[in-house]
């Protein structure tokens, strides 16, 4: 018994990662972070800006996402988000424009509370990048 | 009759269109795959949204306090269109079938006695429609800037959308299309995506009872806005990639069409040059006969 699972990462543009060879990925869920081993029970739940930690027999990778849903199902990992970068591509520069963005959006008045929570949590994650 | 003068002028007019349209063309095809590739890469992005959602809507056991985006307002006083065009001509029928769709709706809903109101995406549809409806357009958005359709600018549209239902504009939104089916074939198509038609959709829910982080109702509220953008964005995607192909087998027929006038007009020519040596030689002839 193999314990290994598959997972699918698509953006709206393609489908970014495909993998069949994972036996864990850790997720930023919207109310902690979530670790998936096989046979987990299904679920769906979304993310919040953090770190995805996908590890497999073929190397381990680390992903920054934004925002995202999570579907698991039959040992099926389907990750949907609209913004994610492989942590190995983003160098100071990236990050810092990133960081900068978060931080104007958060200067502004008018948001509401939720979203508040969720640049706050942004910031918090760009910081620990480098 | 025309003089030979003329019909040579003509002839090099008529090439020199030909050959701007066989560079449309070879253009059109270039963009078409990259269109087409994009399309289908986008797919799976909407279909597993589609999946969860429909997942999603099957547990919900309170169908009463389900979001308004799924539900509806329980009206369907007010209808939003969003009509989705083009901002560049010379491709065919493409923008003319989505408007006669469009127009077509239009006109029945406005005979049930229901009011109308109209977002053009693409300066072509705003074209069009100012003339009839122009009271009815609220807005009017074009991305002539951007260069391949993207889910920044398709975000931004849903935005609009949503902001608008939000404080209660409207009751029903519908967008319309074109489905890229093939170059030849582009189906213009109305779907409604405010409130959420799940008959549309093939049945594909599992039985299967999902665990949900955090419950349902938060997951969905959260969702249901994100998958407006994606629907928005998977027909700009297919609009896109029919636009080009439209455009493709216009010019196509264009160049087809200036070939046959070429040949036609060539014949013309050498008919009527024959026609004046004709002339000419009787007259040298009879000339000399007379002496």
């Amino acid at each position: 018994m193999s314990e290994e699972f598959k997972i699918e990462i698509v953006n709206p543009e393609k489908s970014f990662l495909v993998k069949d060879d994972v036996s864990e990925v850790v997720v930023p869920a919207y109310e902690g972070e979530m670790g998936i081993l096989k046979d987990h029970i299904s679920i769906i739940s979304f993310l919040k800006p953090g770190i995805i930690k996908i590890l497999s027999k073929s190397g381990d990778e680390s992903y920054y996402i934004e925002d995202g849903i999570v579907e698991f199902k039959n040992n099926n990992l389907s990750i949907l988000t609209s913004s994610i970068f492989n942590i190995a591509d983003i160098d100071k520069f990236k990050q810092q424009d990133l960081l900068k963005q978060a931080e104007e959006e958060s200067g502004k008045e008018e948001i509401s509370d939720q979203s508040r929570y969720l640049i706050d949590q942004k910031i918090e994650v760009l910081k620990t990048l480098n | 009759m025309a003089s030979l003068d003329d019909l040579k002028k003509r002839i090099a007019s008529v090439k020199s269109t030909q050959k701007i349209t066989k560079a449309m063309k070879m253009v059109a095809a270039a963009k078409l795959r990259k269109a087409q590739e994009s399309a289908e890469k986008g797919r799976p992005y909407s279909e597993k949204m589609n999946n969860v959602i429909l997942n999603l809507s099957s547990g919900i056991s309170d169908k009463e306090n389900a979001p308004k985006l799924l539900s509806g307002t329980g009206n369907d006083k007010v209808h939003l269109c969003v009509v989705m065009t083009s901002d560049r001509g010379l491709c065919g029928g493409f923008n003319s079938n989505i408007i006669k769709k469009a127009k077509s709706y239009f006109s029945k809903i406005l005979s049930e006695g229901k009011e109308l109101k109209i977002i053009t995406v693409g300066s072509k549809g705003n074209d069009q429609l100012k003339r009839m409806y122009g009271d009815k357009i609220i807005e009017n958005i074009s991305f002539k800037e951007s260069k391949n359709a993207n889910y920044f600018d398709a975000d931004k549209v849903g935005k609009i959308v949503i902001d608008k239902f939000e404080n209660s504009e409207f009751d029903i939104c519908t967008i319309f299309y074109n489905q890229f089916k093939n170059v030849i074939t582009q189906i213009p198509q109305a779907q409604q995506i405010i409130p959420l038609n799940s008959e549309d959709s093939e049945d594909n829910t599992s039985e299967e009872s999902y665990e949900f982080e955090p419950d349902e109702d938060e997951i969905l509220s959260n969702l249901l806005p994100k998958n407006i953008s994606t629907q928005i964005f998977k027909a700009m995607l297919e609009n896109s990639a029919s636009e080009q192909g439209s455009r493709m087998s216009a010019m196509d027929n264009a160049t087809r069409n200036a070939g046959e006038m070429v040949d036609k007009l060539t014949i013309q020519y050498n008919r009527s040059r024959q026609a004046a040596i004709t002339k000419e030689l009787i007259e040298i002839i009879s000339g000399a006969e007379s002496l």
